[in-house]
């Protein structure tokens, strides 16, 4: 064995130890107990994976490499130290940044290699950087609406379907154009921009709610596209951590879509947003009782059994550290509390379990929407905040609800619910939502932060807090 | 590349495939903000690709992509480690140290 084969086996047994710990790192990701060991095992995965690489014996040239890694972590520390509430915008722009490494090193590929590349190789390629494109600038879309820098409003037009998926078929004419004749290295910039612009596109008509089933589907597409570049480069870390990755999303954007009675075809297809087209039936005539503060805090400390409903109304109001408060004057009045996270409450996956952990409720006290579901009968109040459409009965009773058959939380069926809202203005979906107008249900208007601070005055006591 | 090598990267990608979906199908709700944040950080395992494009310097347009790739990829890894492990911090069960 020469001295080249060597370096490589080196490399290659080291690789596989990093795919054996990128494995066992998602695997202690089951639970809050092992998770943190997850981190260690993929930090430690990946610093072998990159000190195995630069024993590369091809490597002539450390000093860009060094000067790339340092000003990578310049930018990285910053984006791993945001706010809590600024973490699905990060997570879109990371998508964002893994897509564009990915694009970059197959377009740089692409022109050391043609004409001189097979059709195999090329098609991979092509895959490669049309997903890796398509997911930058959509990620990037999506950062921007998450960041609230571009309008969160869906935007809509006639044809826009038709447009996309012509756009997207040119682009695959282009790829199969390169594959068949590589040497036609003009044809390669028009594919990447035309990708790019399909990626624009794609997330145009994407509102605010759907951001989660976005931002799932693009983490899938990421991974897909890292798993093809493991292909270009014949990478089996790249093919493992990118099968991985895919997988991860694909699993996220099943349940989201599921979350939302969505198709799943209609999720992998993008056409996203459509709840919106559906008219606002403008009847807010319908009477409705509303409580105050002190009110609502005698309810509540008179209960046994409370259920709080955050959503993303929440976390605008930066209200998760009053409602900790709230949760602790109850507890210690020995009221029971739990939260009830809906699947797609906030912007991504997960989100409101994080901002509830933030403010140091525990874990344990957040429930699954299959987990408490049962329990609404048995509970003396449920308390909605900042949360809309997840609570909406009429996606149980009204087929003709554009919500129908979407699962939800059934807060109608505790004993009292109270709804913490600025007005009565519908939910983002614009859809009316019954649960206002029935005999249970008390309406507490106002800021939700200030609301229950004020509860919480009313709880503990006097007006100092 | 030949075909199996080919065969050889499909069979990986299968059996991976599978994996990721029986390991993180297990992975409860409650975490999937920082499992999308650590399979982020993961799949930016992109890098050695472009580590090598960039130490190979076979190309000035190949040596500046890659070098801007490495810096894209490298902001993952760090970011993407970094705020999974602040938001693990954070989740506290109640039953060791119930109330502060």
């Amino acid at each position: 064995m020469n001295e080249f084969a060597a370096h490589q086996v080196v490399i290659e047994i080291i690789y596989l130890v990093a795919s054996a710990l990128f494995i066992l790192s998602l695997k202690w990701m089951s639970s809050p107990t092992t998770a943190r060991h997850g981190v260690w095992a993929g930090e430690l995965g990946m610093l072998l994976a990159i000190g195995g690489t630069l024993l590369h014996h091809g490597i002539v040239e450390y000093k860009w490499i060094a000067i790339a890694l340092v000003l990578g972590t310049v930018i990285g520390v910053p984006l791993g130290r945001v706010q809590m509430t600024a973490v699905p915008q990060r997570t879109a722009l990371s998508h964002a940044f893994g897509a564009l490494c990915v694009t970059l090193v197959g377009t740089a590929e692409f022109y050391l290699r043609s004409p001189d590349i097979s059709r195999f190789m090329m098609s991979v390629l092509s895959m490669e950087v049309i997903l890796g494109s398509l997911t930058f600038t959509g990620s990037l879309m999506a950062a921007g609406k998450l960041q609230e820098i571009l309008p969160q409003r869906p935007l809509t037009y006639r044809g826009q379907n038709f447009v996309n998926f012509l756009l997207l078929a040119i682009a695959v004419v282009l790829a199969v154009c390169l594959v068949l004749h590589p040497e036609a290295r003009q044809l390669y910039p028009f594919m990447l921009v035309i990708a790019l612009a399909f990626g624009v596109l794609l997330v145009i008509p994407i509102g605010g709610a759907d951001m989660p089933t976005v931002i799932s589907l693009l983490n899938a597409y990421a991974g897909l596209s890292a798993a093809a570049m493991g292909f270009v480069l014949n990478n089996k870390l790249l093919i493992v951590a990118g099968a991985l990755d895919g997988s991860s999303g694909l699993i996220l954007s099943v349940i989201m879509s599921k979350a939302m009675n969505r198709s799943f075809t209609n999720v992998l297809f993008g056409a996203f947003g459509q709840v919106q087209a559906s008219a606002v039936t403008g009847q807010e005539a319908k009477p409705v009782r509303s409580a105050t503060a002190e009110e609502a805090a005698a309810i509540l400390s008179a209960a046994n059994k409370v259920v709080v409903v955050p959503g993303y109304g929440m976390a605008v109001a930066q209200a998760q550290h009053k409602v900790r408060e709230l949760y602790d004057a109850l507890g210690k009045r020995g009221v029971d509390v739990r939260f009830a996270i809906h699947p797609v409450a906030g912007r991504m996956p997960g989100h409101m379990n994080v901002l509830l952990a933030e403010a140091d409720i525990p874990y344990d006290r957040l429930m699954d929407m299959d987990d408490i579901n049962g329990d609404f009968p048995q509970t003396d109040v449920a308390l909605v905040i900042g949360a809309n459409d997840v609570t909406n009965p009429a996606a149980r009773t009204d087929a003709s609800s554009p919500i129908y058959g979407m699962p939800i939380l059934d807060v109608d069926k505790a004993h009292t619910v109270m709804v913490i809202k600025r007005g009565m203005s519908p939910g983002f979906a614009g859809i009316d939502n019954p649960l206002y107008y029935l005999d249970n249900t008390l309406m507490l208007f106002g800021d939700a932060k200030a609301f229950v601070g004020s509860i919480v005055r009313e709880l503990t006591g006097g007006g100092h807090s | 590349m030949n075909s199996s090598t080919l065969i050889n990267g499909l069979f990986i990608f299968m059996l991976a495939g599978f994996i990721g979906f029986e390991v993180i199908r297990r992975v409860s709700p409650l975490l999937h903000t920082p499992l999308m944040s650590l399979t982020n950080a993961l799949d930016a395992i992109a890098v050695v690709g472009a580590i090598v494009l960039v130490g190979e310097h076979k190309s000035t347009l190949s040596a500046v992509l890659g070098t801007l790739a490495v810096i894209a990829a490298t902001s993952n890894i760090v970011g993407g480690f970094l705020i999974t492990d602040r938001m693990l911090k954070m989740f506290k069960s109640s039953r060791p140290a119930a109330k502060s």
